[in-house]
């Protein structure tokens, strides 16, 4: 059997990574990729309440058919404003800015990432592009819709579309030199005995979601800075009036929008390998396939971008193929479902907070994922485009998947982070209240899509009304699903129990020194000998000091 | 294998904390700086996707406006680049040869031919200026201004003119009221020119700031055999701004030179 | 890693004159008449300079392969860029009268 510790009442570690230093320059000066970590924390939550704040206005607007709560021009700023928030400051850095940065070089058995400063200024160009993407939001914002599409926002509109723009591109930087840093530290930074064979899937998912952010958002800022050049000089780029071409904004737009749901997914999915295998006691099953899994989706996620202009004026046999690759790159993620499903397979479920959470994404995604399949059908997209069942389709995938495996990924790391325990009961309530909050705002959607009702409308036919209403119910108690972690993490750093090192006796290599850490990670460069998730097997991982 | 870079048995006092040894920090640098320069291709290649899908679109347009810009200039600032580049290798290679005199010699040579191809670039964009052919209302007199203009070059008209020329030469007759028409698409050709070659120029100014950092640490004294990998590093930079540069001058200037084309 | 050897001065004024001198030449053919062959002679030329400058003045030639997977990425994710964008515009009026 396992050579479990025995019972000891857990202790914090007299110096760690959170009292090695104090003041206020310490933290902002700080080079620790833990302290970075919990900066974005900080920042990431605040850019979430954020766009619930907008979310909220939307589902109150949207309680009567009428549009009597705001006109349609504050009505589209609404929107915009949600989807940009949500999208650009929240969760495209979620996961790899705060849980990666945190367990990423841990993982790896590193004393940090490999370039500490660029972690850092990343932070530093994420804070500024967020707040002043935030001012230009208060001073009146855009009301393009995230996805800006011309001619409408290359000199149609008065607002602040190229400022907004800017706030975007810098967003995006930041977004590109924290790939940077996790590729280089993947490669470059492993401890002696860590093949790429033995790394755990969290890696791997991180990893892939590096490349994305690498190779995509730079097509991104590109765009960005032509659509705020046209703006602010009328040069001819995307807007017919100058010879430009709408569509070609849409490409290249969707170049990076598309693989950006991809980064916004795959760190979600490494948590989730995590949590499975952890709270099946049980190593995952094909890990090699899991593992390729999400370096397939890196690389087919770049093929499909088209498929969110099927009915924008591309070319019928460009839509074909786009949508056949539609229909592959939904197979690597199909693996990765049925390989958590198989871990779970006779091991030993235990239902922590989690777990449950972890189990929510596999339903939530796997729902998100095959609607997604459907819109790839063209002739389904046709009916559906625009419609409220794209956006029941991606918030299915981006707030019961991604917001799930976060809070799940929070939940596991929490100890290692901060040393104590979350309270158990009020954190397994939250997870059920999310789950139920959440599919009752959101499958009603698919129903209104279904049904015929547009998306970015304040005003809809009476007959939506009830799904409406439902919807917004349910948004109401998603709110309070959201808001009690805030509550009970903040209550439990003071009154939370001392975790211990390893409270999940779960197998990695950060949970082989303390919690919290010391800002050095390790005592001394750990050696790894064992394959990963070794659970279940004579003894657990094997650490040669 | 190099012996340069292997560590000794003190730490280098340029090694970080994070790394265990020189080679490690060099190899993860230079692998740095070329996953940056990934996000660099794909930036510039934004842009380059764009020329290419409207230079197919507006061919025609896209040749006038080609004639337009001086091939002469455009030459020479290539070979100057091209020799800025072979000036940064040396310098790089000086470093590692521990020579400082070479490497603070190399350095400002690079930086010398640099400034060259941002006062030559200065040089054209006046010239555009002073033709009307800036794109947009905003900065200068106006794509569309014929007065204003110098009394030879009024502003679209000299394109139209050319068209109407070279297809002359071809023995093909365009009317006037097409070649203005193609004379007004080439504002699109313009707006890449200035985009591809302004974007170029912005990353030869960032390169100059580079450089000059570099430059005060070399006389320093800052770089050895030991640990010279943030010249390595200023080299890569450098030296992949020439290799935009490089297909920007065929793509830009080059469109269709031959006499006789429309 | 560290690099394997480093060229050396009389290396680099090789490729120098030969960068200018291709540079010479893409410069001069333009003022031929090749009809299509124009872009893809000036591109191929373009394309020999840049592998050049890559191989010997960025010391790929020397490197170790995770460098030459790297530029390789780069350029293949260019192309796909370019290559799928292009395939739709291209694609529009095909197969119609």
């Amino acid at each position: 059997m396992s050579t479990a510790t025995t019972t000891i009442t857990p202790v914090m570690p007299a110096k760690h990574y959170l009292n090695d230093n104090y003041g206020i320059r310490s933290w902002l000066l700080t080079k620790d990729h833990k302290r970075i970590a919990l900066l974005y924390l900080g920042s990431i939550t605040f850019f979430f309440f954020m766009g619930g704040l907008f979310a909220a206005l939307i589902r109150l607007e949207l309680l009567t058919p009428a549009g009597d709560l705001f006109t349609s021009d504050t009505y589209n700023k609404l929107f915009s404003m949600h989807g940009i928030n949500m999208v650009f400051f929240f969760l495209v850095p979620s996961i790899p800015a705060t849980l990666g940065n945190f367990v990423l070089p841990i993982m790896l058995g590193a004393k940090d990432l490999a370039f500490p400063k660029i972690n850092l200024l990343s932070w530093y160009i994420y804070i500024g592009a967020a707040f002043f993407s935030l001012a230009v939001m208060v001073s009146g914002g855009v009301d393009t819709g995230w996805t800006f599409y011309t001619p409408l926002s290359s000199g149609f509109l008065r607002t602040h579309v190229a400022l907004m723009a800017v706030g975007i591109i810098f967003a995006g930087f930041s977004s590109i030199f924290t790939g940077l840093n996790f590729i280089v530290t993947v490669h470059r930074m492993r401890a002696p005995g860590l093949t790429w064979g033995r790394l755990p899937l969290f890696v791997w998912s991180n990893y892939a979601t590096s490349l994305i952010m690498v190779l995509a958002t730079p097509v991104l800022a590109i765009t960005l800075i032509l659509l705020a050049m046209e703006r602010t000089f009328h040069i001819g780029v995307f807007d017919p009036r100058y010879g430009g071409d709408p569509v070609l904004f849409q490409h290249m737009f969707w170049f990076y929008s598309h693989p950006a749901v991809y980064i916004m997914i795959l760190p979600g999915m490494g948590v989730i390998s995590e949590l499975i295998t952890c709270f099946s006691r049980k190593r995952v099953f094909g890990y090699s396939f899991v593992a390729f899994s999400s370096i397939a989706i890196a690389v087919f996620g770049f093929l499909v971008w088209a498929h969110h202009m099927f009915v924008a004026g591309i070319s019928q046999y460009s839509a074909m193929v786009f949508s056949l690759l539609s229909m592959a790159v939904a197979i690597p993620s199909a693996v990765k479902v049925f390989n958590w499903t198989a871990t779970m397979y006779k091991g030993t479920v235990s239902l922590e907070t989690p777990m449950l959470y972890a189990l929510g994404f596999i339903g939530l995604f796997t729902i998100g994922g095959l609607t997604g399949v459907m819109l790839a059908a063209l002739g389904m997209d046709v009916h559906l485009h625009d419609t409220y069942f794209v956006i029941a389709h991606f918030h299915y995938v981006m707030v019961g998947g991604m917001v799930s495996a976060y809070l799940g990924g929070l939940h596991f790391w929490w100890p290692k982070m901060t040393g104590r325990m979350y309270p158990e009961a009020p954190a397994k309530l939250a997870a059920i209240i999310t789950f139920i909050g959440f599919n009752l705002t959101f499958f009603p959607q698919f129903i209104l899509g279904y049904l015929g009702m547009p998306r970015r409308y304040h005003a809809y036919p009476e007959e939506f009304q009830v799904l409406n209403v439902l919807s917004s119910a349910g948004a109401s108690v998603l709110a309070v699903a959201f808001v009690l972690p805030a509550i009970y993490f903040l209550w439990s750093l003071k009154y939370g129990q001392i975790a211990g090192d390893n409270p999940w006796k779960a197998t990695g290599l950060e949970w082989q020194t303390s919690s919290p850490p010391p800002t050095h990670n390790f005592h001394e460069v750990p050696v790894v000998t064992a394959p990963p998730y070794n659970y279940g097997s004579d003894q657990e991982v094997t650490v040669v000091h | 294998m190099s012996t340069s870079q292997t560590t000794t048995t003190e730490h280098h006092p340029a090694l970080a904390h994070q790394f265990d040894s020189m080679a490690q920090q060099q190899g993860a640098s230079t692998f740095g700086m070329w996953v940056f320069l990934l996000t660099e291709i794909m930036m510039f290649g934004g842009l380059f996707a764009a020329y290419l899908i409207y230079r197919i679109k507006y061919y025609d347009a896209f040749v006038a406006g080609s004639t337009s810009i001086s091939v002469s200039w455009g030459f020479a600032n290539t070979l100057v680049l091209i020799a800025s580049s072979f000036t940064m290798a040396m310098a790089v290679w000086s470093a590692h040869k521990g020579k400082r005199g070479p490497l603070v010699g190399f350095l400002i040579g690079t930086m010398i031919l640099g400034a060259v191809f941002l006062g030559i670039k200065g040089k054209e964009y006046y010239d555009k200026y002073d033709e009307c052919h800036i794109p947009g209302h905003v900065i200068g007199k106006g794509f569309n201004a014929w007065g204003g203009c110098s009394v030879n070059n009024p502003g679209l008209g000299n394109i139209a003119d050319e068209i109407q020329q070279h297809a002359r030469e071809a023995g093909v007759s365009v009317p006037e009221a097409s070649a203005m028409q193609t004379a007004r698409q080439t504002e699109i050709f313009f707006s890449f020119y200035f985009l591809m070659t302004g974007l170029h120029a912005f990353h030869m100014i960032i390169g100059m700031g580079l450089m000059t950092w570099l430059l005060l640490r070399s006389r320093r004294g800052d770089f050895g055999p030991q640990y010279y990998t943030p010249i390595e590093l200023g080299g890569l930079y450098w030296h992949f701004v020439d290799i935009v540069w490089i297909y920007l001058f065929p793509l830009l200037y080059l469109i269709s030179r031959h006499k006789g084309a429309i | 890693m560290a690099e394997h050897s480093h060229p050396g001065p009389k290396l680099y004024f090789i490729i120098f004159i030969t960068l200018a001198f291709f540079t010479c030449a893409t410069w001069a053919i333009a003022f031929a008449d090749l009809g299509i062959f124009n872009p893809i002679v000036a591109l191929a030329i373009a394309c020999t300079k840049a592998v050049l400058v890559i191989l010997f003045f960025m010391h790929v030639r020397y490197s170790d392969t995770l460098t030459k997977i790297t530029i390789t990425c780069g350029f293949f994710w260019l192309l796909i860029l370019i290559t799928l964008s292009l395939s739709d515009y291209l694609s529009r009026t095909l197969f119609t009268t």
